[in-house]
């Protein structure tokens, strides 16, 4: 603090903005902004202006219409029955595949592809191949069937299974992709002086990769979260849309599309993203509790 | 772990993709020895020292501790402490949880557990920060750690890979003599790897200079220092001037010699048929400017490089037929001065040639023979 004294002359004014990073390399940042601007702060906020404008009643009547028919507000309830257990499925299953494929090894590109090709499918593909293989004429039945494991045939598809399946068919690359990224991140030299401080490979995993990991499994839980949360195709096409899979979105297009009531299908959506919110910022919290600075790797 | 008297490799080799790194390297550690490995980066000091810990698997060859073999155990189990060349400190736990790990994979009584952390705390002089993570410390801290977390569970045996290399030079200095406080403090059995002959010279008792994976000489510091094995050995100890020449005349262990117009006289080492190709090798620090009198080995020369070293002045000189001179020197030179240069017979060592080709790629790029 010896640079400015009193009769010193201030540094020039772009040296001052400059320390606060404000520069020409900001213009890099406009592309982005009108994105954000066009194609999400603006489509938000005319929705959360027009779910205050119900077609009758006061501004809040669209919620406090959500809220008090328990057909619709059980769709928060079925949706997070899925979308939890799934996205967790996803990261659990994804962690021990990504940690033996951290290191180098041949044919790792084969395996990576092979299991991040579920991604390039599409909802619709994947749900075709479910009805084929988990129907109760498909070949998982029959193959039952024929073993005399069953007497009928076991219900996986038009029912809540049918869109577990297909969310962690389809969600499973994503947290895969993301949990090998972060895993790769964390210095492998820390393992091997874990190693040499006598600590076997369980220990190694629990007290030195896990902790580490734990924040990126927190993020990749809440990205795999959001994308089965939004659950709609799977739900129709391998669920039971009147009934057990009658997802929250579901909820929102059949008011927007079958009934046309803008406002109410925009409240929906709102509540929708509110539930998103909460999970989001729970999950955060806990993640916060661990070491998020650097992991020494290269990731 | 129980400690022993004797570590033996036995023809340890490891080849990464058909390419040797490491090739029949035998070595005997007797405890509480303080051997440096040595030689440039790639000659397989740090694979040598990975299969000593058990963190690459042999490729051929085996290692024994005493009677017992050790080379099929995995590292978790052959109770060595290591030093990282990045520390590898644990970032998520405390100074004091990273030194105390080693313990706590023993599962000593918790109360042994704290009383030998803190006393390794104290040996490092690290009680102001016991309770700050590893990101939160300087670079010498952060290796002070590393080492302390290496010897609190007192291995039968440390490794240390380059530790100083990521340090300042002041700080180096400072850890080097820290290191060897440690060693003589606590008596470790210790294999230090690095590239640097200095902080291995004044380390180690024993030294051993590999080189694209071969052993090239195994020995004291002095020895290694006076009296390198081969001419790559003398490069990479020190000896700057290596000069190409031809053998007129060998006299016991006197040996003449024909360099770039100079008849030099120096020690032979090793077997010098007369008329064969010779690399002779001088430090900078054996030549002298100006000496009085009648003086051997004499050759006048142009300085032309001259950089200020405090006591001394470190200089590059030409000889009249073209030949480059590193020199160092207390008189006051100056780029332009004609001087006469000379050098002991003793402190003039001549090695046979051996592999023309790497021969003429360093006499190359020294600039003595064009």
């Amino acid at each position: 603090m010896s640079g400015s004294g009193p009769g010193r002359p201030l540094a020039h004014w772009q040296h001052r903005l400059a320390e606060r990073g404000i520069d020409r390399q900001l213009w890099l940042l406009v592309p982005a902004l009108v994105f954000v601007i066009a194609l999400f702060l603006y489509p938000f906020f005319y929705g959360l202006t027009l779910s205050f404008q119900p077609t009758d009643g006061g501004p809040l009547s669209d919620y406090a219409r959500f809220f008090s028919d328990s057909y619709e507000r059980g769709t928060i309830w079925i949706t997070l029955r899925i979308a939890l257990p799934a996205a967790l499925l996803n990261v659990l299953a994804a962690v021990p595949i990504a940690y033996r494929m951290r290191g180098r090894f041949r044919g790792k590109r084969l395996v990576t592809t092979l299991l991040v090709v579920p991604i390039t499918l599409g909802t619709v593909l994947t749900a075709q191949g479910l009805l084929n293989f988990l129907g109760p004429t498909g070949w998982f039945n029959r193959i039952l069937l024929a073993g005399n494991l069953v007497d009928e045939p076991v219900r996986l598809t038009h029912n809540y299974w049918g869109v577990f399946f297909s969310l962690v068919i389809t969600g499973f690359p994503f947290a895969f992709l993301l949990v090998l990224s972060y895993l790769s991140g964390i210095d492998p030299t820390l393992e091997r002086a874990a190693a040499t401080l006598g600590a076997d490979w369980r220990r190694r995993f629990t007290m030195i990769t896990l902790p580490l990991l734990m924040p990126g499994l927190a993020t990749t839980f809440c990205l795999t979260f959001v994308l089965a949360f939004s659950v709609f195709p799977s739900a129709v096409l391998v669920g039971n849309p009147a009934g057990e899979t009658r997802v929250i979105s579901l909820a929102a297009y059949q008011a927007a599309y079958e009934q046309y009531d803008y406002p109410y299908a925009s409240a929906i959506a709102m509540i929708m993203g509110f539930v998103e919110l909460v999970i989001i910022a729970l999950v955060l919290a806990a993640r916060s509790r661990f070491y998020t600075g650097s992991t020494g790797g290269k990731g | 772990m129980s400690a022993f008297s004797q570590l033996r490799l036995d023809g340890v080799s490891r080849r990464f993709g058909g390419q040797d790194a490491l090739t029949e390297l035998d070595l005997t550690i007797e405890t509480g020895e303080f051997i440096a490995l040595l030689g440039p980066s790639g000659c397989g000091k740090s694979t040598a020292l990975n299969c000593l810990a058990g963190l690459l698997p042999l490729t051929q060859g085996s290692i024994w501790q005493d009677e017992r073999r050790i080379d099929t155990l995995p590292p978790e189990r052959r109770g060595f402490g290591m030093v990282f060349q990045s520390y590898a400190l644990f970032p998520h736990l405390t100074v004091r949880a990273n030194i105390a790990f080693g313990l706590r994979m023993r599962r000593l009584p918790k109360e042994e557990t704290r009383r030998r952390t803190e006393e390794a705390v104290r040996l490092v002089r690290l009680e102001d920060h016991v309770d700050k993570l590893p990101g939160q410390l300087s670079g010498g801290q952060q290796q002070r750690v590393a080492i302390a977390r290496a010897v609190v569970f007192e291995p039968s045996l440390v490794l240390m890979d380059e530790p100083l290399s990521n340090l300042d030079a002041k700080l180096r200095l400072e850890m080097r003599t820290e290191i060897r406080r440690l060693h003589q403090s606590l008596g470790l059995t210790t294999v230090y790897v690095t590239h640097d002959q200095e902080e291995a010279l004044s380390l180690a008792d024993r030294l051993v200079v590999l080189r694209e994976g071969r052993v090239q000489q195994i020995g004291s510091p002095r020895e290694l220092h006076t009296r390198p094995a081969n001419w790559h050995v003398a490069d990479f100890m020190g000896y700057r001037n290596l000069w190409r020449g031809r053998v007129e005349q060998v006299d016991g262990t006197r040996a003449a010699v024909e360099s770039s117009g100079h008849r030099l006289l120096g020690e032979a080492i090793g077997d010098l048929p007369a008329r064969s190709d010779v690399m002779v090798a001088v430090r900078p620090e054996d030549i002298r400017v100006d000496g009085p009198g009648e003086t051997p080995n004499a050759m006048s020369a142009t300085i032309e490089v001259v950089e200020y070293q405090g006591r001394e002045l470190a200089a590059e000189a030409r000889t009249d037929s073209g030949q480059l001179v590193h020199l160092r020197t207390e008189q006051r030179v100056a780029p332009g001065d004609q001087v006469k240069l000379s050098m002991d017979p003793q402190r003039l060592l001549v090695y046979p040639a051996g592999a023309t080709r790497e021969t003429d790629r360093l006499v190359d790029a020294s600039g003595a023979v064009r």
